[in-house]
């Protein structure tokens, strides 16, 4: 196989994922769409750990650090949701459109 | 190696078990936990004892140099850096486990009944468990992230402390400063951590201070530098200037939390960091070589003492002027490390906390018994050494030795650091050493006069004209009564008048470094002689005797020339403003350091904002409406009404498209982000290719 | 010239299909007008992900995929769904007013720079889907002993931050 197979799938799912972040305006449907970000760089950490699994006697970083941005997508949809919920709580919506207090 | 020597984890382990257990059990226990806490210090207590009598078995059984005992375990790994836990015994550390564990407990019995009642009696007694056992886990760490932790520990329960009663909001901030102040130096440790790190490949600090010693390092400089950053975290712990500004304001925590974290925790940290790395310090500021008059350690300490001293003079209140004591006397232990008296200043180190602890529970005894819980000397106190016999001896005693009498302890650790300044070529120490403690005379002569002498006022009056009303209960009385008499005879450890040198023996080994002359030495000791205390006893004389002179006529009954001078005397009122004001320090801080840069940071930050980068937005909308009305005015005459609609709609819609870049939207800025990272990366492209 | 044995046939049809299924899926995520739907397939994106892991010899991490992601990142997902009373059919109020315009753009425009970087940078350098390197337990044995060892602090600065996060999530959502 070649690592660029993966790294390209990454690129597209990384620029699917920009886009969403760019074009939705319901902020679960954006969370998802970061989601789908961090998802790429987890396949090219994985790949580049593939890349230099033969060669380097330490290796394995890639998937250390691919461990570790699952553990960190974890805890950022967790506050992310929360932060949603109370959102909604207080202004019956969740459109990011409704939430321009930082107009300059 | 003995048990207790080998077990001295256990010293720490036991508080920090007790604090788990308050913290959970606390509330439903009979007296809400303070017998855990009191029982944790207690065998804490006498495991450091043990471990004290080991260690001096150990001195006495052999004629050469004593090694530490060491008991270790790795901790975690990172890369080929292994981190241990573990135990590190010597000198230093074997007086200092006992002085923290025999404190917290008198403090912990003292607290039983001072603080009875409180609404977060059992949080409190937690609290003070922990802060223990994070002082005696700092004091025994083998290496400098055990040291961290146990610091930062520390700073994490004295901020729970001082806070203790947060609902008034001068107390919160009082913890917010102390906590934040402290922090500021603490940066200066973790650099300083990383930089011994880098210069001598290990964290072990038994490793680090032979290499200093031995030169086996690369870069001197480095070391300096490692010795500033480190020493800067010690001025924000210790409260030097200019970093003390935390201290006075640590008052606002309950009188027990300042007893304890001005006597033999906290504050402490920043002296015994400097004694602990002393090779370091002392290779790494150069201290000691022929010609040297000054060197950071003991300039700072120097200003510390005199600035503090000024600054006790004002206080109304007792424990500010007992806090900014406090301060002055860790500037004399800066002072004594400064100038290469190592052993006079953790002896002094020794014998301070135990006259600076019996003070402020003195003063905690008469505020909680006699003035209503009031501190201010001028308005609720005086005439209470009749009532309370028990808490004036204490005081006058511990007084005896802060302002180093003859004979007491306090003499024989301060006039040791005056002493080893003047033998040592600081001349300018030696004259600050002297005109401190003549400085140290009179404020606590003040501070006497008002407290227990004159005409009883306020709370102190009711109290006074009693009947029934008797001293402080025994939790109160017991521990004033032990303090007071060790404050007059723990001097006796180390007397060169008598040619006792017991404490000197015990602790020599910790120094670090051979004792003689040359580079990488420190010096001797110098011999007790008269002729060179006499110049400071007759200024703690004469210290007592202006300051009574003034007392009396200044807060005596009748009338004097001298009552309300301050206000009437310009030059004597500016003086008094001054003092008062803390040398506009914290206006320093407040209006030049915050006002000063951080705000125009932000004003430039928002200027920019509002007017280049709107500017820039409005100019381009503007510019594009503009061209619409231009050609909308000019062209649109002539031609077809689909173009000139088409060019209106280009115009609104290019101000319309540049608009939303302030918009607030989230979308927007992650469309910015996301393209300017695409463009920033097609131009890295292009260039490149 | 690349030949068959070279590529590993079996193999890179494999990535393909299951390529194939995540753009899809992805599509369907920054596309669909049904917030459930969207959800759904993102677990079809994040189980195409484990499956790529599986490829790339990396079963651990497979495995974590799975239950972190689509175990309990989903259910959260849902669970926001579900709370912020999204309507469960189509929602034609979930996009920007012309989002696409400036979303198609940029992540084109993003698309083609990575895309050029890659294929210039990494030509036909291949990875090996099998046999060589480390493989199997050994490979595991291998990662945990580098979280434990020298990415030990990492560990702990993550621990803290799922502390924080936890309590952060708590406080932010508690009622009162």
């Amino acid at each position: 196989m070649l690592i660029n197979e993966f790294l390209l799938l990454g690129a597209v799912l990384f620029c699917i994922g920009v886009y969403g972040v760019i074009a939705r305006k319901n902020a679960v449907l954006v969370l998802m769409s970061i989601e789908l970000i961090l998802n790429s760089v987890n396949i090219n950490l994985l790949a580049f750990d593939r890349l230099h699994a033969v060669d380097t006697a330490g290796g394995n970083d890639g998937s250390v650090f691919a461990l570790y941005i699952i553990a960190v997508a974890a805890a950022e949809v967790g506050v992310g949701l929360a932060m949603v919920l109370l959102i909604f709580r207080n202004r019956k919506t969740i459109s990011l459109d409704d939430l321009s207090e930082m107009k300059g | 190696m003995g048990w207790f020597l080998e077990h001295a984890w256990l010293i720490p382990a036991t508080p920090g078990a007790a604090f788990a257990v308050i913290i959970l059990f606390g509330k439903r226990m009979p007296r809400g936990g303070s017998e855990v806490g009191l029982a944790s210090m207690l065998a804490a207590l006498v495991l450091s004892a043990g471990t004290a009598y080991q260690w001096i078995a150990r001195v006495n059984d052999s004629h050469e140099e004593v090694p530490a005992a060491l008991s270790r375990w790795e901790w975690f790994r990172i890369g080929d850096l292994k981190v241990s836990i573990g135990s590190h015994i010597d000198g230093l550390a074997a007086v200092m486990l006992l002085l923290v564990a025999f404190i917290s407990t008198l403090v912990q019995l003292y607290s039983m009944e001072y603080v009875r009642g409180d609404r977060r009696y059992t949080h409190f007694f937690a609290a003070i468990t922990l802060f223990s056992a994070g002082m005696l886990t700092m004091v025994l760490a083998p290496n400098m992230v055990q040291l961290l932790l146990g610091w930062e520990i520390m700073g994490l329960c004295s901020f729970l402390l001082i806070g203790h009663w947060w609902e008034e909001r001068a107390n919160s901030e009082a913890a917010l400063k102390a906590f934040w102040t402290v922090r500021v130096g603490d940066m200066g440790l973790l650099v300083g951590i990383a930089m011994l790190l880098a210069i001598f490949h290990t964290l072990e600090i038994g490793a680090i201070n032979e290499a200093a010693a031995a030169g086996e390092f690369d870069n001197k400089n480095l070391l300096m530098w490692a010795a500033v950053a480190l020493f800067i975290a010690c001025i924000g712990k210790s409260g030097q200037f200019p970093l003390h500004t935390w201290l006075p304001d640590a008052m606002a925590g309950p009188t027990p939390v300042s007893s304890l974290l001005h006597s033999s925790t906290m504050v402490v940290a920043g002296v015994f960091l400097v004694a602990r790395l002393y090779p370091v310090f002392h290779v790494g500021l150069d201290m000691n070589i022929a010609g040297q008059r000054f060197n950071l350690i003991a300039v700072i300490g120097g200003i510390t003492v005199l600035i503090a001293a000024g600054l006790a003079f004002v206080q109304n209140d007792i424990k500010k002027v007992l806090a900014y004591s406090t301060v002055s006397q860790l500037g004399y232990m800066m002072m004594g490390l400064g100038v290469g008296a190592w052993t006079a200043a953790v002896f002094h180190i020794f014998t301070h906390a135990f006259f600076k602890c019996c003070l402020f529970l003195c003063a905690g005894s008469v505020s909680h018994t006699a003035s209503h819980h009031s501190f201010d000397m001028k308005k609720d106190m005086g005439g209470l050494r009749k009532k309370m016999p028990v808490t004036f001896a204490a005081w006058m005693a511990a007084t005896a030795a802060l302002c180093g009498l003859p004979f007491v302890s306090g003499f024989f650790s301060k006039d040791e650091i005056i002493d080893s300044a003047k033998n040592n070529d600081y001349k300018v120490f030696y004259i600050v050493g002297i005109v401190g403690a003549f400085m140290t005379t009179a404020y606590m002569t003040r501070a006497t006069y008002l407290t227990f002498f004159g005409k009883a006022r306020g709370g102190a009056a009711h109290f006074v004209h009693d009947e029934n009303a008797r001293d402080s209960s025994w939790q109160i009385t017991v521990p004033l009564v032990i303090l007071g008499s060790l404050a007059l005879v723990s001097g006796y450890l180390n007397a060169p008048i008598f040619k006792w040198h017991w404490f000197e023996t015990w602790t020599e080994s910790s120094i670090g470094l051979p004792l003689g002359e040359g580079i990488f030495a420190a010096p001797h000791p110098p011999e007790f002689s008269w002729v060179s205390t006499a110049p400071g006893l007759a200024l703690v004389a004469a210290g007592f005797g202006v300051s009574l002179l003034l007392c009396r006529a200044v807060f005596g009954e009748g009338t004097s020339g001298l009552r309300g001078l301050t206000e009437r005397n310009v030059v004597l009122r500016a003086g008094h403003k001054f003092l008062v004001n803390k040398y506009y320090l914290d206006a320093l801080y407040e209006r030049v350091v915050v006002r000063g840069i951080a705000h125009p940071i932000s004003r430039a930050a928002y200027w920019t904002n509002q007017n280049i980068l709107d500017g820039i937005v409005n100019a381009v909308g503007q510019g594009g409406r503009r061209t619409g009305d231009l050609v909308y005015k000019y062209i649109d005459q002539g031609l077809v009404d689909g173009a000139v609609n088409g060019s209106g709609t280009t115009a609104s819609g290019a101000g319309g498209a540049l608009q939303p870049v302030q918009s607030g939207k989230v979308n927007m800025y992650g469309a910015l982000l996301f393209g300017a990272a695409a463009v920033g990366g097609l131009v890295l492209v292009l260039v490149n290719s | 010239m690349l030949f068959a044995a070279d590529i590993e046939v079996a193999q890179t049809i494999g990535f393909g299909i299951i390529a194939a299924f995540m753009i899809a899926g992805a599509l369907n995520v920054v596309l669909s007008k049904n917030v459930v739907h969207a959800a759904l397939s993102l677990v079809m994106v994040m189980a195409g992900a484990a499956a790529q892991y599986l490829l790339l010899a990396a079963e651990f991490v497979a495995v974590t995929q799975v239950l972190v992601y689509i175990g309990a990142v989903m259910v959260l997902f849902l669970f926001g769904v579900m709370l912020t009373r999204a309507k469960l059919g189509k929602d034609t109020d979930l996009n920007n007013d012309k989002g696409w315009a400036f979303g198609l753009p940029i992540s084109v425009l993003l698309l083609g720079v990575m895309g050029y970087v890659l294929l210039d940078g990494f030509k036909d350098t291949k990875i090996s889907g099998s046999g060589e390197g480390r493989i199997g337990s050994a490979a595991n044995v291998l990662l945990s002993d580098r979280i434990f060892s020298t990415y030990a602090l990492p560990f702990w600065a993550l621990s803290f931050v799922l502390l924080a996060a936890v309590i952060g999530a708590i406080v932010l959502a508690r009622k009162d």
